[in-house]
């Protein structure tokens, strides 16, 4: 057999590899955790590598997963080999298609990355539910169950659907294999060419539509055809799975792996066994081999062609020793009598039975395990084995949760663990923002590469985009590692980061005697007083052996930021041994080169006195006797609701498996504003308020993107019993005598990304460089500035009716209802979602699509989006992706319809609440806020009297008099959604005249999904998909929405002018037909400095990139242009703005030429759309438009913009 | 006319030199300046600080962000090919501009570290570079350091890459020094090919509005010749090294006084920025036509002839004519 090559690879690459190679379009959109498969197809295209017929395939991304289903369909009609990569809600999307290509047997491999289904709520991590919601669509369906495995079954699948006709869907379970990264042997061109029949491709060619030799495909039958037509296909499918086992035999010859349609591992005379597939499969094996070398009779059935379901084969593989089987599903399916695995097994055995070709009948039980990546360990295998031997096992039972509703679930012995002779098992903590993963997987490639042993490695990320912690479980030995679980018993544990010993059980992985490598600011004399007491117990009480650097005093003085991933990768190595240290040391230093090299080498040279200065900084720590620390703190304060003290506060402390079922709401409800009680403290700076020098404008509260900077005033007597260093200054303004100032920094929230300093205008007149808000170190102001923010939240809120809602100045005194998000410090979209908060937040209900908006308002544990004192906030909800339009539309009309039927029944018992009163609150005008709380007290007056009542209508009333005080319907969602996948439905419900606020949060890629290019990218800037710069514009959405001529619509760039900002989401806000916000917001996806993202929106504005105007309909009631451009002609040219950002200057370096064409172009563009917006603001005043469907027609709110 | 001249060693058809500016940013830019009659071409100035913080910002740009979601592990498309960073492109553009122009092109740098002098004027001699220009650009600004070591710095810096490079170095410097001529003899015999009078210091404005120290760096006027030519003609005659004037040479004239003084070579920036390359063409015409109309004969006729060495009145370049300015000055305003 040939040597191969090895490679350490996730099962992504693994899978992608074989999908690039054996394919010639690949029609992509992304989707986590598919993505990556998407990219490296793009990227490779992109490098012109070539498929197995020496030519580059064509990568294309389309708008959605419907639609990339569609082009897959087109293409596989047109004759190409061609596949796509999906997951999850995107495997769904194509459905309709699924059907369709295999109803034509069209030869396909679909490779999805299996990804738990949006229920009660999103997750992104993997099960089975997505492939288990198609398997009725006609295509076969292929498991791999590790990263090997997704690699060679991706080549068997290509070989089968070729031949079969039938089209393959290859999976492999989300993260865990997708992202898990192994050690294995690559497929070779002459590999793959052996499988894949030339022939077998021109035969798909040749059915491809083809007018030399029409014919018609997709026709339309009746019901004298269509059912004899479906049944014409069995003989396909019939043949099918041998299909498969003839390629998988090929396969075995040449490489020696053997594959099965089932594979059975274990006793051959087993009495009880699993069958089950993907990744737990790994784990299984793990266990059984452990529990049959102590004698136990059992096996597991590892399924790898789930559809069509080979009976034969299944008989075949299961002993006829069997007793019993456990079925185990990692999907669940409400209301069925089992789920599709275990009903599966379940028809074959009865029907084996019945038929005589089994003897017994085994007793089958069905369990669901590893939903959203749950761990599935050993002891949980052992758990449903052992089950198999009581007289009445559970069915349906559950494994890796407590289930104390349903009683469901198993007892897992939590001591039961299988021995990795030989296995070296390391677990570290650290930042995503100090390159720990980065880091430890250059590690396992210097393992894995340079030694015989096998490596893996899987990495767990929380849920925050800023200061998010990051655990890196690795493994290396001498055979192949099967372990698809996390690290329970560590020999070496790293915590990268200090603080996290007080926050999470660091020592609890650590194995016995292992080695424990703290980052520490304490040296080795001074580190155990600063540790907490359990800690230091258990360093005493596991006999640990306990090391410190201080890493990040070296990282400053290598001028390397936060990052210090090099030191403690060199740490790693030193004290492990699992090479040489000389040897370790050098090859870090190759991996740095080949990381850094193209870059340039000064960060080469910076990272190789890193290496070489490690080691006199590391120490091993003489450990005392004694302890003596401080106990662990609590994660949240005992003030904190019940549901966040019991559940939510779990969460955060890394303890979220240990929550029963009963601890969990049934419907997905949670309670709003918990991201309070989460006191991050992640930045060491924070910013620190000048009194004296502050003119109270309030720009710094404005853009604070964590909303970390609040304002108050009130009277001077309300500072009596104000903690020291309680902050104040006399109220700058007129009118306001007497009044104090205070701007309070909620300092243990802030992530310290400087926009607020950036923006302060006030200098002082002694010193320039200091404003009236500078960054200053945390930790000697904290305690103070604790007292001083629980004190501040005493003081009065500002009635919202003494506000000037029309200036920036104004604004800072409305309470922010979404506030200390976990979006990336310096966000660019949060300041305006705190905006809307501010202004409408009371009445306000959100249709979020998903994205990072969703996912930084919506992720558990905590949530951003708050009430205020009346307990009154923004109503959140996240749909879909794609429909989010849609859903906010049906808000408003379930809005409209509810306040159509209050207003009936106020107009019905008029005269029980008093005409006058009904009256009023029937034509009450609610555009002002002064006019919204006068309608609040007129409802709270009606409750009042509906109470009394008796009357049945009075308490429908009741149920629906909220609705009397005008709705704020907010569709919120990125340009991702806007432009591109909910792009249909944006544009029905502009059209629809409804009253619906779409804010569209502009970062022109996607960036949730990892930075892929939409059609809101503009000409010339690089993202993922468009690697070679976009050569197309960006689509002008706003223009388009135009074009209705009855829609509101506004381009924003809250930092180029704020003032433009808020009177456009008011505007919006008060038009009574739809509208739409497109607002700028600066991303870490565009490679920009965001401590000048403000900036940056400021030169796109002035550079022309993104001109800023509102189009008001209402102005051409009264005869004016409804067109308004708020911001001036181009005077920066594009190159300033543009080559501050890496999104555009990357070009300049891998292709300079090209980025002076796109250049250019971009020029160009920008100069037509200007043309374009200045006609429009110049012309004549059209003619009044239709009015909108459900609008009242006051006169329009026009206010200066600067 | 015999119009050329040898600076540094370099043949040259006349004195007219382009210095460095963003008008040689590309080969045809280089091109066009050898078209319009440039004798020779400066490049622009490659800066080590500027690779350095290239290579920090695109290291940390790529990296930021990334392995911390797990959605988003990272934010641009990884592609596998050499990045092609500003000291690429420059060394490209030297290598292709001296292949594509007869003339001869000069690299010009400006270093940071002694490693990042030697690196990168090795580099520039490997790119085809005919000359290095080392532009000596640092403000001594640490009260610590004493002249003598700011002194030693340049020296240092100067003897580093003649020994690391083998064709002709100049030194572009700044007027401050104690003691200038005595500078330039050291750099003279510390083997410099040419002194290149002066550099125009990075002078910072104010932002009264916005209270910030701002960088404003203003074309030259024709008044800047003094300083230069008045070290010039002091300089002429008394080193080895050749001379080149740079700063205020708006038209031939200046041109003109510069050669007079004593410079082998005459460069030009801001002219050129403000009337396009083409206007090289314009200079070199009206020195020729002022040559022309006062009969002489070569550039070597006229060179150095009012140097400190040559003219009448050779205080005129010292204290006695500062005495003398002042006296006219009076004359003029206060006594008449």
């Amino acid at each position: 057999m040939d040597k191969r090559k090895i490679a350490i690879v996730d099962g992504n690459e693994a899978a992608a590899h074989v999908a690039y190679r054996a394919n010639e379009v690949c029609a992509i959109y992304p989707i986590t955790p598919s993505s990556p498969m998407g990219e490296l197809a793009d990227q490779w295209a992109v490098e012109r590598r070539t498929n197995l017929w020496n030519t580059v395939p064509q990568v294309v991304e389309l708008q959605s997963e419907g639609g990339a289903a569609g082009a897959v369909h087109g293409s596989l009609q047109g004759g190409a080999l061609t596949t796509t990569f999906t997951a999850s809600q995107g495997l769904l999307l194509m459905i309709p298609n699924m059907y369709k290509i295999a109803g034509e047997l069209t030869s396909t491999v679909f490779y999805v990355a299996a990804r738990s289904l949006a229920a009660q709520a999103l997750s992104i991590f993997g099960d089975h539910s997505d492939v288990m919601a198609v398997r009725s669509t006609g295509f076969a369906l292929l498991c791999a169950s590790c990263v090997q495995e997704a690699h060679d079954l991706a080549l068997i699948a290509q070989a089968a659907t070729l031949e079969s006709r039938v089209p393959f869907i290859h999976f492999f379970d989300g993260f865990r294999t997708s992202h898990e990264i192994n050690k294995i042997e690559l497929l070779s061109d002459q590999d793959m060419r052996a499988l894949i029949s030339d022939e077998l491709v021109w035969a798909h060619r040749a059915r491809a539509l083809n007018p030399d030799r029409p014919f018609v495909r997709g026709v339309a039958q009746n019901p004298d055809v269509y059912f004899q037509a479906r049944e014409s296909v069995n003989p396909y499918y019939e043949r099918a799975p041998a299909v498969v086992q003839r390629a998988m035999d090929a396969f075995k010859k040449r490489t020696g792996r053997p594959y099965h349609l089932f594979d059975y591992f274990g006793d051959p005379q087993a009495e009880r066994v699993l069958v089950l597939m993907g990744s737990g499969v790994e784990a299984a094996r793990e266990a059984v081999e452990h529990l049959t070398e102590r004698g136990e009779p059992v096996g597991v059935v590892q399924v790898h062609l789930y559809r069509p379901f080979s009976t034969e084969d299944f008989l075949k593989a299961l002993p006829d020793t069997v007793k019993a089987v456990a079925v185990l599903d990692r999907t669940k399916e409400p209301g069925a009598c089992g789920e599709p695995l275990y009903q599966d097994v379940v028809t074959v055995l009865s029907q084996a039975y019945s038929q005589g070709k089994r003897k017994t009948l085994p007793r089958i039980i069905g369990g669901r395990y590893g939903l959203s990546s749950k761990e599935f360990t050993p002891a949980m295998v052992k758990a449903a084995l052992d089950e198999l031997k009581k007289k009445r096992p559970k069915h349906p039972f559950t494994l890796g949760i407590t289930d104390d509703v349903s009683h469901t679930s198993l007892a897992v012995d939590p001591d039961f663990r299988v021995s990795a002779p030989g296995v070296t098992q390391a677990v570290f903590f650290g930042l995503g923002a100090d390159g720990t993963v980065g880091a430890n997987k250059n590690s396992i490639k210097i393992i894995g590469e340079e030694t015989d042993f096998y490596t893996q490695g899987y990495f767990v990320y929380d849920s925050k985009k800023s200061g998010s912690r990051t655990t890196s479980h690795l493994r290396f030995g001498p055979r192949p590692i099967r372990s698809t679980y996390l690290i329970q018993q560590a020999s070496f544990v790293g915590c990268h980061q200090f603080n996290f010993l007080e926050k999470i059980d660091v020592l609890k992985v650590a194995a016995p005697g292992a080695v424990f490598l703290l980052n520490s600011p304490y040296g080795p004399e001074d580190v155990w007083d600063h540790l907490p007491g359990p800690v230091q117990e258990q360093i005493l009480g596991k006999k640990l052996k306990f090391y410190v650097i201080d890493a990040y005093r070296m990282a400053l003085e290598n001028e390397m930021g936060t990052r210090i991933n090099t030191m403690m990768q060199t740490c790693f190595f030193a004290i492990s041994g699992v090479l040489p240290r000389q040897e370790a040391i050098e090859k870090i230093k190759g991996a740095i080169e080949k990381t850094y090299g193209k870059k340039g080498q000064e960060v080469v040279r910076k990272n190789f006195e890193a290496v070489d200065g490690t080691l006199a900084n590391l120490f091993e720590v003489e450990l005392p006797a004694t302890t003596a620390g401080p106990a662990l703190p609590s994660a949240v304060p005992p003030q904190a609701p019940e549901f966040v003290r019991n559940v939510t506060a779990m969460m955060m402390a890394d303890r979220g498996d240990e929550l029963p079922v009963s601890a969990l709401p049934v419907d997905g409800t949670y309670p709003s504003g918990t991201t309070r009680w989460e006191k991050r403290n992640i930045s060491q700076f924070v910013p620190i308020w000048e009194p004296d020098l502050c003119i109270q404008c309030g720009n710094c509260s404005f853009v604070c993107p964590h909303s970390c900077i609040r304002a108050k005033l009130y009277p001077e007597p309300a500072l009596s019993g104000a903690p020291q260093g309680f902050k104040s200054a006399p109220l700058r303004g007129k009118g306001y005598p007497d009044q104090r100032y205070t701007l309070q920094v909620y300092v243990e929230d802030c992530t310290g990304c400087t926009l607020c300093v950036d923006v302060c205008p006030a200098k002082s007149k002694e010193v320039s460089g200091k404003k009236a808000i500078n960054m200053g170190h945390k930790e000697p102001i904290l305690a103070q500035e604790r007292d001083s923010v629980q004190f501040f939240e005493a003081l009065p809120q500002v009635e919202r009716g003494r506000i000037d809602f029309s200036t920036v100045r104004g604004v800072q005194y409305l309470e922010p209802l979404f506030e200390f998000s976990g979006a990336c410090a310096g966000c660019g979209e949060t300041p305006y979602l705190k905006l809307v908060t501010q202004l409408f937040g009371d009445r306000m209900i959100v249709a979020n699509a998903t994205g990072c908006s969703s996912i930084y308002g919506g992720n558990l544990p905590t949530t951003p989006w708050s009430f205020n004192r009346q307990g009154r906030g923004p109503a959140w909800s996240n749909s879909l992706f794609e429909d989010n339009a849609e859903f906010g539309f049906g808000l408003r009309v379930s809005a409209d319809k509810q306040l159509q039927q209050a207003s009936e029944l106020v107009e019905a018992l008029r005269e029980q609440i008093g005409a006058d009163l009904a009256e009023e609150i029937l034509s009450a005008p609610q555009r002002t806020e002064g006019q919204l709380i006068a309608q609040r007290e007129r409802v709270t007056q009606l409750k009042e009297q509906l109470q009394a009542l008796q009357d049945p209508r009075a308490r429908h009333l009741l149920t629906l008099a909220g609705h009397l005080v005008r709705r704020s319907v907010w569709t919120v969602g990125g340009d991702g959604w806007a432009y591109d996948i909910g792009y249909g439905g944006l544009d029905h419900v502009l059209a629809s005249g409804r009253d619906v606020n779409i804010l569209v949060l502009d970062t022109e890629v996607y960036s949730n999904t990892g930075g892929q290019a939409s059609k809101a990218t503009p000409l010339g800037a690089v993202a993922k998909f468009a690697a070679a710069g976009k050569a197309v514009g960006k689509k002008d959405l706003a223009l388009m929405a135009i074009a209705y001529g009855n829609v509101y619509v506004a381009r924003v760039a809250l930092g180029a002018n704020p003032q433009q900002t808020l009177l456009a989401l008011r505007q919006a806000e008060a038009y009574p037909g739809p509208s739409l916000i497109i607002a700028y917001s600066h991303c870490i996806m565009q490679g920009i400095n965001m401590e000048h993202g403000l900036r940056q929106q400021e030169l796109a504005v002035k550079s022309g990139c993104w001109p800023l105007f509102r189009y008001n309909p209402e102005l051409k009631n009264v005869g004016q242009n409804p067109m308004e451009l708020d911001s001036a002609r181009p005077s920066v040219p594009l190159e300033r703005y543009a080559y501050n950002e890496l999104r555009y200057k990357m070009l300049t370096y891998t292709n300079p030429e090209r980025a002076k064409q796109l250049l250019a172009l971009a020029k160009a563009d920008v100069e037509a759309k200007w043309a374009m917006y200045e006609y429009l603001a110049r012309r004549e005043a059209p003619a009044a438009s239709a009015p909108p469907a459900d609008g009242n027609h006051d006169a329009p709110l026009q206010e200066k913009t600067s | 006319m015999n119009l050329t001249t040898t600076y540094m060693g370099l043949k040259l058809k006349h004195p007219l030199v382009a210095s460095a500016s963003p008008l040689s940013r590309s080969v045809d830019q280089i091109k066009r300046l050898e078209d319009a009659g440039a004798a020779a071409v400066v490049m622009f100035s490659l800066f080590e600080e500027q690779i350095k913080h290239e290579s920090n910002a695109l290291a940390h740009f790529q990296e930021h962000g990334t392995e911390s979601f797990a959605e988003a592990l990272s934010y641009f498309p990884q592609i596998d090919q050499p990045f092609k960073l500003s000291s690429d492109q420059y060394l490209e553009t030297l290598h292709q501009a001296s292949h594509a122009c007869q003339i001869p092109i000069l690299g010009s740098l400006n270093g940071l570290t002694t490693e990042g002098w030697i690196r990168y004027a090795r580099k520039m001699q490997e790119a085809g570079a005919a000359g290095i220009e080392l532009n000596v650009y640092s403000i001594a600004a640490n009260p610590t350091l004493p002249g003598s070591a700011v002194e030693q710095r340049y020296l240092d810096v100067l003897k580093a890459v003649k020994y690391a490079v083998d064709v002709p170095v100049a030194l572009k410097l700044s007027p401050f020094f104690s003691s200038m001529a005595h500078m330039a003899r050291q750099f003279d015999q510390a083997g410099a090919d040419a002194l290149v009078l002066f550099n125009r210091f990075y002078q910072p404005d104010f932002d009264l509005e916005a209270l910030e120290v701002v960088p404003n760096l203003q074309f030259s006027t024709p008044f800047e010749i003094r300083l230069p030519l008045m070290w010039i003609a002091l300089l002429y005659g008394k080193i080895k090294a050749s001379l080149a004037a740079t700063g205020g040479v708006h038209s031939g004239l200046e041109a003109l006084k510069y050669l007079m003084a004593g410079a082998d070579v005459v460069m030009t920036t801001s002219a050129l920025l403000q009337h396009g390359a083409g206007y090289l063409g314009t200079l070199l015409q009206q020195v020729k036509e002022w040559m022309e109309a006062h009969e002489y004969e070569s550039v070597s006729q006229m060179k150095g002839s009012m140097s400190q060495r040559n003219v009448a009145d050779a205080s005129a370049f010292e204290r006695a004519n500062y005495i003398k300015v002042l006296e006219s000055f009076k004359g003029e305003y206060l006594t008449s």
